[in-house]
């Protein structure tokens, strides 16, 4: 078993525009069993940062407990990371957005970590429309304890051990909408021409940016029976192919009238949508809502972008909280002296 | 493109770089390892399988291996594959039992002419098979230009007649000392066949420049000088010596001046210094020895006062390329540049020679004077019981090329022998392809690359040096070093072997891969395909790797180009779609039965 990973790297690996070859994102090597889903959402995170010419050290990842949660070790090995308790990510992530909200926010989460122990919290951090990506590795089952059903497994689902599961599975991306997230996706982690530049959208989004991605346990829930193999997700999959086109960057590709369509984001970025499923439109709740059940009925995955508002206000701008990151405010602004306190005080009379 | 077919042994012996480039295809990475093993032994005899002279070579190879090494792709400097073989020779156990003895009597006689490496290698191959190998040379020892040309700073004559003996002492019977003047009196011996092996053994000369005849008796042919020197018969040289050529006979001849008495030595050459045939590492070793190199300086006349030769002028030139890229040397216009000396070296290159060779005999000749050769297969000439190899087949070349010639002649005279056709039905090289997994992730070779760098092989004090005609130079790597060294080999030989029926493509290997040598794309035409792929193959000498279609309807390919053969992909495969296995592979030889199978 290797442990590190050969320092050697193509020597023709192209570079952004910060000077940046897609090395420059890599983590440690993953322990995560060979051939999980979660190392392509890493691989996919890592190059969708590489891409967009995010500079590693202004990058905060934020996690929980779970093979997913253990993800950020294995990207971006210089930027900063807090790898929280089961299911408490989303209180770490939001005072962390408080504090300095200068920096691009990745949690990094799972299905039970979300589902299960987190669901409270995570609710919360939907509907305060904290500004970060919330990618959840949506396995159906408890990787790291070995395999249990989680709170997403699907109806009639088998798990490794020949139970069949009960219950009626949680979809987050219908609550995420639901709860009033201002951008809602879908993946996969075997197709990260999708994935990669919905992370990258997400990132450029001003608020509460949700993706939950489907990501294969090859361990523990890849066996004939489970819903969410490689083999079964590729089966049923109904992807909504993107393009995502920073501002600044003109669009050099050429798309069809009609089947495509593009969302501009606060920032200027373009999203492309090249093919939508028919009457599908990413500006509307409802609609969103309607789209993704009738997938559900008809047993597809569905994925892509399903929801969007570009406007929205994220949790900073909403508690008219201070424009700069607290570690840059100096003491005559934290502690502004009697003089500004009695000009306050003179107000309250 | 088509799924790459790996079941033909070409495909893979590619991808080890070093051993495609080796003429004999040493099984450059098997021994390497070995050596890292410390079973110097088991790396030698890995050797002298393949290319007869691994002392030999160790200290003078031409090593067309180390531009070839992948590690030079990877980072600056490839893996010291030439030196290394040294150390297997320096620090291995007695060998002798390991060589083969003379067979039992095929009844079947060969001559051969010249002792150098392409006929010692002919011997080699032939004597366990039984054959009865009567040697020829004009010299008193064996060994050729190994012994006559390359100076004992650099090969010590211990080294030579140790591997030469092991060849001779199969029962050899050599005739010394004698230069064959006519290859009919041989063939009225009535061998079953000859193997002509006599070099290239006439030095070029300016016989047209000014002053040469008067100054004769101070100008030297390059080669025939170090002969005389390797002989003894020379002894000293004047203190201001100018050799003239920029190859490795004239590095030999500069650096053998040095320690003949020359004291102001020069190398004065035409081309530009970047265009010399000399191997970096030789003009390195001159320069090291206080020896400047003058380049774009074209010889214009010898200088003589009263009947003694003075010194040379020479036209100063600049290299002009035109569309084509080739080269033209222009005169600058300035003036002439006049050079003191009291001796000249010429070393500007050699040729073949077969005044010896009757035009009776039916063997014929090239308008280039080298003979007419069936193919770089057979080596056969127009005479079919009369074969060529090395030097004297299509001119100058170096050691290994003459063994790789010595093993293909020696196939082609056994088969001959026993009455086929050597042109058809070749033997196939010998190659074995197995699995290196040792556990669930671990492999039986050190897979992860140390960044260590290349370290060059310390030197005996100059001083030293140039007061000793036979004090070898180099001191050759300790075994600390080496080991070091060995272990920058990145395994090449450990092959990448993908089964498309076990992918799930769940790209685990893709994102591990640091090299980015793998891409799951739509399949597409070879151009295509290189600009689709996680980093576009711009490096065309090196080969895609292409699976049949997966069920999503994409293909695997990697690009050989800069793989680590860390073994990570497979390491990361769930399913074991990717292994790694051990690529041994062999030329054709006429030996019965391989000396040495792959080391376990
Ligand atoms: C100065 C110099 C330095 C070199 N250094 C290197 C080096 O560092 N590394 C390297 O790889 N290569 C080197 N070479 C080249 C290398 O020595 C030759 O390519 C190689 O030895 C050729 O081998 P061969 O078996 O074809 O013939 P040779 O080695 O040339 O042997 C032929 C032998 O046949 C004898 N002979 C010729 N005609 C007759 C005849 N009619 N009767 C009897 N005997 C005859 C010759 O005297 C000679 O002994 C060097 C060459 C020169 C000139
Ligand atoms: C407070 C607490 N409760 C329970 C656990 C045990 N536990 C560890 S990981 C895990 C489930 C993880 O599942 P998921 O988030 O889906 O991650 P996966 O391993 O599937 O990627 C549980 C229940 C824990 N570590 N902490
Ligand atoms: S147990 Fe499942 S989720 Fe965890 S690392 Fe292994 S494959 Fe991935
Ligand atoms: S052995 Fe596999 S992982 Fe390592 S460099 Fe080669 S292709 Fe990449
Ligand atoms: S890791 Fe193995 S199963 Fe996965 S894509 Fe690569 S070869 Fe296929
Ligand atoms: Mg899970």
């Amino acid at each position: 078993m290797s442990y590190v990973k050969p320092k050697f790297r193509h020597p023709r690996l192209p570079s952004n525009r910060l000077g940046f070859t897609v090395a420059d994102y890599d983590g440690a090597i993953s322990t995560l069993c060979a051939g999980c889903g979660h190392d392509s959402i890493s691989a996919a995170i890592r190059t969708a940062c590489f891409e967009s010419s995010l500079p590693p050290h202004r990058i905060a990842k934020v996690s929980g407990i779970g093979c997913s949660s253990k993800m950020p070790t294995y990207f971006l090995g210089k930027s900063h990371g807090f790898n929280s308790v089961h299911g408490r990510m989303p209180s770490v992530a939001t005072g962390a957005s408080l504090a300095n909200r200068d920096l691009t926010y990745v949690g990094v989460s799972g299905d039970g970590d979300t589902a299960s122990i987190g669901m409270g919290q995570f609710v919360h951090l939907v509907r305060r429309n904290v500004n970060m990506t919330y990618i959840v590795a949506n396995n159906g089952c408890y990787g790291l304890t070995k395999g249990q059903d989680s709170a997403t497994a699907d109806l009639g689902s088998v798990s490794k051990y020949g139970d069949v599961n009960g219950f009626e599975g949680i979809d987050l991306a219908s609550l995420a909408i639901l709860q009033g997230a201002s951008f809602v996706a879908r993946s996969f982690s075997g197709d990260k021409e999708q994935l990669v530049p919905l992370i990258r959208a997400a990132m450029a989004h001003n608020g509460f940016a949700f993706i939950d991605v489907v990501s294969p346990c090859v361990t523990f829930n890849n066996h004939n029976g489970s819903t969410k193999s490689y083999e079964e997700t590729r089966a049923h999959l109904d992807a909504m192919p993107l393009d995502f086109v920073p501002m600044r960057e003109e669009i050099k590709a050429q798309y069809d009238e009609g089947t495509s369509k593009s969302v501009t984001l606060h920032d200027g970025s373009v999203i492309h949508l090249k093919k939508a499923v028919s009457g599908h439109e990413t500006d509307d709740r409802q609609a969103a809502l309607n789209t993704i059940q009738d997938a559900n009925k008809q047993n597809r995955v569905l994925t892509g972008l399903l929801f969007l508002d570009p406007n929205s206000q994220n949790l900073n701008t909403n508690l008219e909280l201070a424009t700069r990151p607290l570690n840059e405010l100096g003491k005559d602004e934290l502690c502004p002296g009697s003089k500004v306190l009695k000009s306050i005080n003179e107000g309250l009379r | 493109m088509k799924p790459t077919n790996t079941a033909d042994p070409e495909y893979f012996h590619r991808v080890v770089d070093c051993q495609y480039a080796c003429p004999a295809h040493t099984p450059v990475p098997e021994y390497i390892r070995l050596i890292a093993q410390e079973r110097y032994t088991d790396a030698y005899m890995v050797n002298w399988e393949s290319n007869v002279f691994p002392g030999v070579l160790g200290r003078t190879c031409d090593r067309p291996c180390e531009p070839a090494c992948r590690r030079g792709r990877v980072e600056e400097e490839p893996v010291a594959i030439c030196r290394l073989k040294r150390v297997a020779a320096d620090f291995k156990d007695d060998v002798k039992h390991l060589i083969p003895t003379a067979g039992p009597r095929n009844g079947k006689k060969i001559a051969l002419i010249g002792g150098g490496p392409a006929s010692l290698t002919v011997a080699r191959d032939l004597a366990p098979l039984g054959y009865e190998l009567h040697l020829y040379d004009e010299h008193a020892k064996a060994g050729g230009f190994m012994r006559s040309q390359i100076p004992a700073f650099r090969l010590p004559d211990e080294v030579l007649d140790e591997e030469v003996d092991y060849v001779l002492n199969m029962g050899i019977h050599t005739t010394f000392n004698t230069y064959v003047d006519s290859l009919q009196s041989i063939l009225d011996k009535s061998y079953d066949a000859v193997f002509i092996g006599c070099g290239a053994p006439r030095g070029r000369d300016l016989p047209n420049l000014p002053g040469r005849k008067e100054a004769d008796a101070n100008i030297h042919l390059g080669i025939d000088w170090l002969s005389s020197v390797a002989f003894e018969h020379t002894k000293k040289i004047g203190k201001r010596v100018i050799v003239l050529g920029g190859g490795n006979t004239a590095m030999d001849c500069c650096r053998t001046s040095r320690r003949l008495g020359g004291e102001d030595v020069k190398v004065i050459v035409r081309s530009p210094f970047e265009d010399m045939k000399a191997s970096p590492w030789e003009k390195e070793d001159t320069i090291h020895e206080g020896i400047p190199i003058l380049d774009n300086h074209v010889p214009k006349e010898f200088v003589v006062k009263k009947g003694k030769l003075v010194g040379m002028t020479f036209e100063k030139v600049e290299a002009v390329y035109d569309d084509e890229g080739k080269r033209r040397l222009v005169p600058t216009g300035e003036d002439l540049v006049h050079v003191d000396c009291d001796d000249v070296l010429i070393a500007i290159g050699q040729e073949n020679a077969f005044p010896w060779i009757e035009k009776s005999t039916g063997v014929r000749f090239t308008s280039w004077g080298t003979p007419i050769i069936n193919d770089d297969e057979t080596f056969q000439s127009t005479r079919k019981d009369v074969f060529f190899g090395g030097d004297s087949a299509f001119g100058p070349a170096n050691i290994i090329t003459a063994v790789a010639h010595g093993h293909k002649a020696a196939v082609s005279i056994d088969m001959y022998c026993n009455g086929l056709n050597p042109e058809v039905n070749r033997p196939d090289p010998h190659h074995t392809l197995v699995s290196q997994k040792m556990g669930i992730h671990e492999w039986s070779y050190d897979s992860i690359p140390v960044t260590d760098k290349r370290e060059a092989v310390p030197l005996v004090d100059l001083k030293e040096a140039l007061a000793s005609k036979t004090l070898e130079v180099e001191l050759g790597f300790d075994v600390e070093t080496a080991f070091v060294q060995a272990e920058r080999c990145l395994n090449c030989d450990a092959q990448t072997v993908f089964t498309e029926s076990n992918c799930i493509e769940c790209d685990a290997c893709t994102d591990i891969c640091p090299t980015a040598c793998i891409s799951f794309v739509e399949n597409g035409d070879e151009p295509d395909l290189r600009t689709r792929l996680m980093v576009p193959a711009e490096n065309l000498e090196q080969d895609l790797y292409v699976s049949d279609t997966l069920p999503t309807g994409k293909v695997m390919v990697k690009d050989e180009d800069v793989c680590l053969h860390c073994g990570l992909c497979a390491e990361r495969c769930p399913t074991a779609a990717w292994d790694m296995q051990k690529f041994f592979y062999t030329m054709a030889k006429a030996t019965p039965d391989l000396l040495v199978e792959a080391a376990e």
